[in-house]
């Protein structure tokens, strides 16, 4: 069993519900203790970082100064948390006249932060510390070549990623050892459009717009996202991209957890597949339809 | 000590603008930003005129308002430049200094969000989300019905905000937080 400070995120328990739950539901399955961390607040994300950059740093470092108390490190599912409280954890680290100020500021609620611990995102996780051999030995409904464009995204790779960001493989090994087909997808590690869905939303949806297509264009059947916004931008947005391009897109979008949890077999309740707008009961009954896989 | 040099020291004392002077204007970043196209002034420019000591014209920009934070630019600049920070940066001093930005409305998105963490402790996405759209354009919260139903049919918009004892936190340290720096 191995334990982490957990950080769902804002999202996890709204937009991203699917995520929420498909973490916990599959964390079970593969030994993880997430420990929940007591009474976190918002990462701050983007909009934080960009009206108040120091004082985004000092409420990381609150969320920080938290998890540093048990010692464990933090595992957060969502890519935006893991880029901001990365940040925010080594630019403490880096920064000791800053540290210090924030130090002062966290006293007034008896916080302290030291730099003891790591942020790491939960795919970073399941692929090093898991590996996609001990998920491949626990599956019970094999994908059945199912084809599956994995978008990566952005901050998932950037700027604080494990892997070659140009070309990531993490998410295709994953698909592959637990019996899906990786199709070619150029655009995997682009970005869905951000929060720019909000106000700049034409920018956002040409984003969106070239992901669906080039997922489409390769024969996807469905596409895989560890992020929760880009999950909102391609799943709930589709239906207003097709309506602005005039396209028919109609890809399922899953949480990599989701997905993860149907091939070991867990209870689609569980894994809030019901919480998805782009119906998925096409791919699911497709690889529920094969029965359990024997030897498992 | 002229204008020129004070704005780029400005930028370069905050956290996202700390290796701004390591920029060789090659260009990758605009090349790369996939809102480039889009912006005011592409993310090379806008360097090049920090470096000019144009303030007045790259803080009231809308250019680093339209930045995705996808990050490209911050991987693929082979000086280590990182302009995505520094879009955040800028977007902060411009808060700072009370700039209302021309042609995006973006600004007020992220008040919104961050307002939304300050009452709460973490954002409440709907409640954001209305409050941008009535007190900014409320044709396209029309436009986007559709999407918030979906979104609340399946379960995905709790109405009621998620507030947290840690809101009385934040508002302690950052309070003293300003105090510090005066």
């Amino acid at each position: 069993m191995k334990r982490f400070n957990y950080f769902p995120g804002c999202s996890a328990n709204a937009t991203g519900k699917g995520l929420g739950l498909s973490v916990e539901a599959v964390a079970k399955s593969l030994d993880l203790e997430l420990i929940e961390l007591e009474d976190w607040t918002c990462c701050g994300s983007t909009p934080y970082n960009s009206l108040n950059e120091e004082e985004s740093i000092l409420v990381g470092a609150r969320n920080l100064a938290l998890a540093e108390k048990n010692g464990l490190d933090i595992v957060t599912p969502c890519s935006s948390c893991y880029t901001v409280l990365n940040r925010d954890n080594n630019y403490l680290k880096e920064n000791p006249s800053f540290r210090q100020k924030v130090n002062t500021a966290l006293a007034e609620v008896g916080l302290n932060f030291k730099g003891t611990i790591r942020v790491r995102l939960l795919p970073e996780v399941i692929y090093h510390d898991i590996t996609p051999e001990v998920i491949a030995q626990k599956v019970k409904y094999s994908l059945n070549g199912l084809k599956v464009a994995s978008f990566y995204g952005c901050q998932m790779l950037r700027p604080a990623g494990f892997e070659n960001p140009e070309n990531p493989r993490s998410l295709d090994e994953i698909v592959e050892k637990i019996g899906g087909q990786p199709v070619n997808f150029p655009m995997k590690n682009r970005c869905c459009g951000s929060s720019m869905v909000i106000a700049e939303s034409k920018l956002a949806y040409r984003q969106i717009h070239k992901v669906l297509k080039n997922a489409s264009d390769n024969g996807a059947e469905c596409i895989i996202t560890p992020c929760p916004l880009c999950h909102v931008n391609l799943d709930a947005y589709q239906g207003a991209v097709n309506s602005a391009y005039g396209t028919s897109f109609n890809i399922p979008v899953l949480y990599v957890t989701q997905l993860i949890g149907l091939a070991l077999g867990i209870n689609t309740s569980y894994l809030g597949l019901n919480t998805n707008i782009v119906s998925p009961a096409k791919i699911v009954d497709k690889i529920l339809a094969q029965g359990v896989k024997s030897g498992t | 000590m002229s204008s020129t040099v004070s704005f780029i020291d400005e930028v370069a004392a905050t956290p996202g603008g700390r290796n701004i002077r390591a920029c060789i204007q090659c260009g990758v970043c605009s090349g790369t930003c996939p809102a480039g196209d889009d912006m005011e002034y592409s993310p090379r420019r806008i360097i090049a005129m920090i470096r000019a000591g144009m303030k007045e014209e790259v803080l009231s920009s809308s250019a680093m308002w339209k930045c995705m934070s996808c990050y490209l630019c911050y991987d693929r600049c082979p000086r280590g430049v990182r302009p995505t920070e520094i879009a955040h940066a800028l977007e902060s001093l411009a808060t700072k200094y009370g700039y209302k930005p021309r042609g995006t409305k973006n600004d007020k998105m992220y008040r919104s969000f961050v307002n939304s963490i300050k009452n709460n402790g973490r954002v409440h996405e709907v409640g954001m989300m209305m409050k941008y759209y009535l007190t900014t354009c409320p044709f396209s919260a029309l436009k986007m019905l559709p999407v918030a139903v979906q979104l609340f049919l399946h379960k995905r918009m709790p109405v009621k905000p998620e507030r947290v004892k840690g809101r009385e936190d934040l508002a302690k340290i950052t309070r003293k937080f300003q105090q510090i720096r005066g």
